[in-house]
């Protein structure tokens, strides 16, 4: 028994189910809000201390052993995910008591906000194929409902290409997973590993690896499947806008990190090359997207986009430093584009529009405000010594030692088209004086019912705001030890028999041995327990 | 039996992404719908089909007896038939708020969060 891996999963859904049941009570779900999230972010900081002496940690589920039951297991990249969604579901615990109106609050606001960090973080814990998907599932429906919280047409309409879109996405997954039970008769990823050397047909490992490509690659929004990204993300509450900035796709990327590490590794040929080209093509066109915007968080849509590309390149180099460098992009991206999309909440709050025509003159207003979007910014845009610079620079020089320069020149290209996006917003929202048909109503723009709620609340959007521009400081200050432990990640998820041996508790090379000895192995055993969670 | 049961999920496979191209807001979901059920069904297939074999282990034994239906595909497609059920009942909400706000059952008018 090794609470520490289900507590991730445990706390989000305790404090979700309680707070459902004070329905009525603002206060008490404002509390859990925030108790509930610090309760997540404690454990989470305990799961990562012992996956990093330790380097696995697996629990299986009803004591039920390996292949046949759920396993539930932390690596050093699940723990740091779980670390950032810690981290992150703190900031909007505190963030949210600011901006979420009573109306949203009463229809369920925080209840949902819990299931979702549960949803992200079984997602990130779980070693079975299909409870993969359920935990999916369980972030999706979460989502969908704080998507269309308040229920404007921009909101319906985002929602519906959303919801689409992510649905075609399960639906492909599931399919992929029933195929690949029919396969190799086994749902566990790690005894899918061992048993997907051993499958007759090659063209069917492609097919199948082709469509987790495909499935994750529209939950990663991935070109050419990321529309649904920028048509929607802008819609919501800012909480909500930040919170899946921050989880939601990278939620997707992990998915391929995972199972393109683990599942289809060596057999990979011209899947390879279709990964790289798509991330590529990921960064340009995210990138390109954004310059032609002039809506604030429309342009940090297309920029969720661009910089997916960056850790799905990572991925697809695959060397462990390039592997290496991909997690450290997921985890800076987290931090920062989280942070990206609160600032621009407060500046709605301070100006009343996302418009950065009508904005203007918030340096001179809000120094600190301004510092701490320079932070951020220029960190996205990769500039030394902030948490980007290192990020991009581990991938680019992987990309070199690969000898693929196109690839890289294109990325430090990217680099650049990024810094000028957010110059763009730099200069307008904060540079430049205000407009001057804008002048009037500055600060009494609007906030939760009457004025006396401003000031507070915006102490306590400030917070997690400056917090997480001090993180991404740290980041870049303190990477070489944390590109220590992005190594770790990298070795482990390029050797994968680790993993497999801390799931099955059998050395990979005997199990193997013994899997070969066997007959072809017959699917119908005593396959009781799973599968109905 | 197999080859019966592919032919009719390669049509709801093909039906619900025709369905899902139309314009049509309901069509949408129908489609969606269509295509879940057809996932479940390829599971189902997929993972062999054995009939009147229950997987039930005799008294007195540790192991059922000759050849059985695997009992772990059907919990997975029970899974998905209630997350499905669960996330179209909200797809279907969902449209009719939509067609609510926007007053036309049409894709074409929802346009306006793309540009």
């Amino acid at each position: 028994m090794r609470p520490e891996v289900a507590l991730p999963i445990l706390l989000p859904l305790l404090s979700g189910a309680v707070s459902l049941l004070f329905w009525r009570s603002r206060p008490m779900q404002r509390f859990l809000a925030v108790a509930g999230n610090l309760a997540l972010l404690v454990a989470s900081v305990w799961l990562f201390a012992a996956t990093l002496s330790e380097g696995y940690i697996t629990m299986q589920m009803g004591s039920w052993p390996a292949p046949f039951g759920i396993t539930l297991i932390a690596d050093v990249l699940s723990a740091v995910m779980i670390l950032m969604t810690g981290i992150i579901g703190l900031a909007m615990g505190i963030y949210s008591l600011a901006t979420t109106g009573h109306g949203h609050e009463k229809f369920g606001y925080y209840p949902l906000m819990h299931l979702l960090l549960a949803g992200v973080a079984g997602a990130f814990l779980t070693g079975d194929l299909f409870n993969l998907y359920v935990w999916f599932e369980v972030m999706l429906v979460a989502s969908f409902a704080l998507l269309i919280l308040g229920g404007e047409r921009a909101q319906m309409e985002g929602a519906i290409k959303y919801v689409t879109l992510n649905l075609l996405a399960s639906v492909i997954f599931l399919s992929a997973v029933g195929l690949l039970y029919g396969t190799v008769g086994t749902l566990n990823m790690a005894d899918i590993a061992l048993r997907i050397d051993m499958v007759e047909h090659a063209g069917m490992v492609e097919v199948l690896a082709v469509m987790f490509m495909v499935a994750f690659g529209i939950k990663a929004a991935a070109f050419p499947l990321f529309f649904w990204l920028p048509a929607s993300y802008h819609t919501p509450p800012v909480a909500v806008s930040a919170l899946f900035a921050g989880l939601l796709t990278k939620v997707g990327v992990y998915a391929l990190f995972r199972v393109f590490t683990l599942i289809f590794d060596q057999s990979m040929g011209y899947l390879q090359d279709i990964m790289l080209w798509g991330a590529v093509l990921t960064m340009v066109t995210g990138v390109l997207g954004a310059a032609a915007q002039y809506e604030f968080r429309r342009i940090l849509s297309f920029h969720i986009v661009s910089q997916i590309g960056y850790m799905i390149l990572g991925l697809a180099l695959y060397t462990p430093l390039a592997i290496a460098g991909g997690v450290f992009a997921i985890m800076h991206n987290i931090v920062v584009k989280t942070n990206l999309f609160l600032i621009s909440g407060i500046t709605h709050r301070l100006q009343g529009t996302y418009q950065l025509k009508k904005m203007g003159g918030l340096y001179k207003e809000r120094p600190w405000l301004a510092v701490a979007f320079f932070i951020s910014a220029f960190s996205l845009a990769g500039v030394p010594p902030l948490s980007g610079f290192f990020a991009k620079f581990v991938i680019v020089r992987a990309g070199i030692e690969a000898e693929a320069y196109v690839v890289t020149g294109i990325a430090l290209a990217v680099g650049l088209m990024t810094l000028y996006s957010m110059v763009k917003i730099w200069n307008e929202v904060f540079w430049k004086g205000l407009p001057e048909e804008n002048l009037v109503p500055v600060s009494a723009a609007p906030s939760g019912d009457d004025g006396r709620l401003i000031k507070p609340s915006l102490w306590m959007m400030y917070l997690p705001v400056v917090v997480l521009a001090l993180f991404s400081l740290l980041i870049g200050i303190f990477a070489e030890p944390i590109m220590l432990v992005m190594n770790t990640i990298g070795d482990q998820l390029f050797e994968p028999d680790g993993y497999i041996e801390a799931v099955l508790g059998v050395a990979a090379n005997a199990q193997e041995a013994l899997l070969n000895a066997d007959d072809p192995q017959p699917e119908m055993n005593t396959s009781g327990g799973e599968g109905t969670p | 039996m197999e080859p019966l049961m592919a032919l009719a999920i390669g049509v709801m496979y093909a039906t619900a992404i025709f369905m899902m191209l139309r314009r049509s807001i309901v069509k949408l979901v129908i489609g969606l719908l269509l295509l879940s059920n057809a996932a479940n069904l390829l599971i189902f297939t997929t993972a062999g089909m054995t009939r009147g074999a229950p997987p039930l282990i005799p008294e007195g034994m540790l192991q059922p007896v000759g050849e059985v239906a695997d009992p772990l595909p059907q919990a997975v497609v029970l899974t998905a038939i209630v997350i499905a059920f669960g996330v179209l009942a909200f797809a279907v909400v969902l449209i009719r708020r939509a067609y609510e706000v926007v007053k036309a059952d049409d894709l074409d008018k929802m346009k306006d969060t793309d540009t």
